[in-house]
């Protein structure tokens, strides 16, 4: 009997301790599994760095932060239970999730608890539903698709150009979004088709394509399906040049698809790489043996932007932190951050780029 | 035409790859009554046998593509059949004897289990390897189209037809054979008659294995691009194309794949991909409201 409440006075004081030398728990979210899992590693990599950055520079208000990691895999309900396991360990800043598809039935839980976030899901759903919780730091699939369907409108108009989506919320609103963005500049869709993600076999599909005179394919959707339709389109003597979303910024597409993907143009926020102020950042990234592509700057940018946020509310308190948030300005290794009345990032900027040979690069005029 | 032509040659040759891990499915049914949700990953286990083969060998100046693929298949089918036997032997046969939805349980677990794995020591990324068989012959053009069949078509056809005649062989003309077919009927009368059941058990699991072995090295080889995940679309696909031709049925499995395969190439191509797997899940629907146990499924007989 006296044993045991020994252990239990052990375990208060234990309890005692650990709230006193209590760290910030900042979390991300994302395909840390599952086909997608490579944008997780990429999410992983960046936060990592930015925490140990922030930490090494004495914390956020004195205090440490600790990285929480969540795996949603890209499947909807497992991102609703990532959510509630977040919220149930109390974390203060959330980045994340990655798929449009996961961060829309996440966010909902984030809100309801009151905890910020900060996502990259380009889906324009996910900042119209007016949750005050949630800052978006890329653009939206609306202006994205504005920006790659007015390129294929203006260099490829006398090509005939399929529209092919995924049948995920973000490829079907992207690809939705440049079929409209192309009609809108008087081009005809030749071709308006969906597939299933995650099969092996889209010949058929190429097949019609092929037939149909196709020679340009406007996707939404992920670059695993891309290196395969090209491959496929490769062995039916079919040149395809395709153009996508922010996912192409995936290199596994070069080694999957070859040399057939330096015909893949897409459209990406201004390469953070080439932004002076990150080239320290960069640096250190690469003798990490880590290429700082895709979504790692844009994950430490986040942890940036929650730091910044922090010391000017002067807690991690909600009220403070959604204000300050929402009213400033931050300055991240991917440029200036701030938010509009919606919770999307003032200046996104898209670019065009094009693969070349395993490296990405704006487009050549 | 020529569009039909080419969508019946890229149905066909897809509905092969199903036929051939829809055997596997089928063998295991007819031998212990259970579906082994496992069976869509030891395929999958096998891609990336091949995808390490092909890269060694490449690595070792090996340029002879037929002498690689023989090795390759070889090295796949010994391995797989090794994790065919130990799946059984560790998952399913301690649970053999308890009720029917214990062993399908155990099935699904272990189905996580082996792409959890392969996830973990292999990575998440995708792996390519470099087209290997390049070549085809164009067959017909007209308006324009040409329909073509490419060399890595063929082969995957010849293939599924040679292994389909050698299992058929096996199973209806060997002692092997004969001895599958009585556990199928009746495991205690076989049993009795001094026929080491767990044995031939073990045998119809690394046979099956071995089946998806093969169609993991010739989807390597046709499509190039490989992930942990590759078990599970690939595993329903076959696991429906099973059910369709009579789950139980070799002849079966084979028809339900190629079915699959030309009703997913045909729908796509006339009507529109988005809708295709609607089509296939309301034909397998419509099939077994008429004919419960499949095309070529023997209607279950109870006795009294």
């Amino acid at each position: 009997m006296d044993k045991k409440i020994l252990l239990a006075g052990c375990g208060l004081l234990s309890l005692l301790a650990a709230a006193a030398h209590a760290e910030h728990l900042v979390a991300i979210a994302g395909p840390m599994s599952g086909q997608y899992a490579s944008a997780g590693d990429q999410i992983r990599k960046g936060a990592e760095m930015a925490v140990a950055d922030i930490n090494a520079g004495g914390g956020v208000l004195g205090e440490k932060l600790k990285l929480e990691i969540g795996d949603d895999a890209c499947d909807p309900k497992q991102a609703v239970s990532v959510a509630n396991t977040m919220v149930n360990k109390k974390i203060v800043f959330m980045h994340g999730h990655w798929c449009s598809s996961s961060t829309i039935p996440a966010s909902d839980v984030y809100a309801e608890s009151q905890i910020p976030m900060v996502t990259v899901s380009t889906n324009p759903q996910v900042t119209q539903r007016g949750l005050p919780n949630l800052f978006r730091i890329m653009g939206s699939d609306d202006q994205q698709g504005i920006v790659a369907g007015g390129y294929l409108a203006e260099k490829f108009k006398d090509r005939k150009i399929a529209v092919v989506d995924d049948k995920s919320a973000y490829g079907k609103g992207l690809a939705d979004e440049m079929a409209k963005a192309m009609e809108a500049k008087g081009v005809r869709i030749a071709l308006r088709e969906s597939i299933t993600a995650g099969e092996k076999d889209y010949s058929s599909l190429v097949s019609k394509m092929k037939s149909a005179g196709i020679e340009v394919m406007a996707y939404g959707g992920y670059h695993t399906e891309v290196a395969l339709i090209l491959r496929q389109a490769q062995q039916a003597r079919l040149d395809l040049t395709v153009m996508g979303g922010d996912t192409m910024t995936n290199a596994e597409l070069v080694t999957a698809a070859g040399p057939a993907a330096n015909r893949v143009l897409f459209t990406f926020s201004p390469d953070p790489r080439k932004n002076p102020g990150a080239a320290d950042v960069v640096r250190r990234f690469r003798e990490a043996k880590v290429e700082p592509e895709g979504y790692v700057l844009v994950a430490y940018a986040a942890m940036q932007l929650f730091a910044q946020a922090t010391e000017q509310a002067g807690s991690v308190k909600y009220a403070d932190l959604e204000k300050a948030v929402r009213n400033g300005s931050f300055d991240t290794v991917i440029g200036r951050l701030s938010f509009d009345a919606k919770g999307n990032n003032r200046e996104p900027g898209f670019v065009v780029y094009q693969w070349k040979d395993g490296e990405y690069d704006y487009v050549s005029q | 035409m020529a569009l039909a032509l080419q969508q019946l040659i890229n149905g066909l040759t897809l509905g092969a790859v199903y036929g051939l891990i829809a055997i596997g499915y089928t063998m295991v049914y007819g031998i212990i009554g259970m579906i082994n949700f496992a069976h869509g990953d030891i395929y999958m286990v096998s891609a990336f046998i091949a995808v390490t083969g092909f890269t060694l060998l490449a690595a070792f100046g090996v340029h002879s593509v037929a002498l690689a693929l023989f090795v390759v298949l070889a090295l796949a089918v010994l391995f797989t059949s090794v994790y065919g036997w130990a799946v059984e032997r560790v998952a399913y046969r301690p649970l053999r004897g308890s009720a029917r939805l214990v062993p399908l349980i155990s099935s699904i677990g272990m189905s996580i289990f082996l792409q959890n794995l392969v996830q973990l020591t292999q990575g998440a990324r995708v792996k390519p390897i470099p087209p290997m068989i390049t070549g085809g012959v164009d067959l017909l053009t007209v308006d324009g189209f040409t329909a073509r069949l490419s060399y890595s078509q063929i082969l995957i056809v010849l293939v599924t037809v040679a292994l389909l005649a050698a299992f058929t062989w096996l199973i209806q003309r060997t002692s092997f054979g004969r001895r599958q077919r009585a556990c199928e009927q009746d495991r205690t009368m076989t049993a009795l008659l001094g026929i080491d059941v767990d044995r031939t058990i073990s045998l119809t699991f690394m046979l099956g294995a071995a089946l998806a072995a093969v169609a993991g090295v010739l989807v390597t080889m046709y499509y190039g691009v490989i992930d942990f995940y590759i078990g599970f679309v690939a595993g329903i696909k076959a696991f429906t194309a099973a059910v369709l031709g009579g789950i139980g049925s070799l002849p079966g499995a084979m028809l339900g794949g190629l079915i699959i395969g030309l009703i997913e190439a045909f729908w796509s191509n006339y009507l529109s991909a988005e809708y295709k797997d609607v089509a296939t899940f309301s034909i397998l629907i419509l099939v077994l409201l008429f004919r419960p146990s499949g095309l070529l499924g023997r209607p279950e007989v109870e006795k009294v």
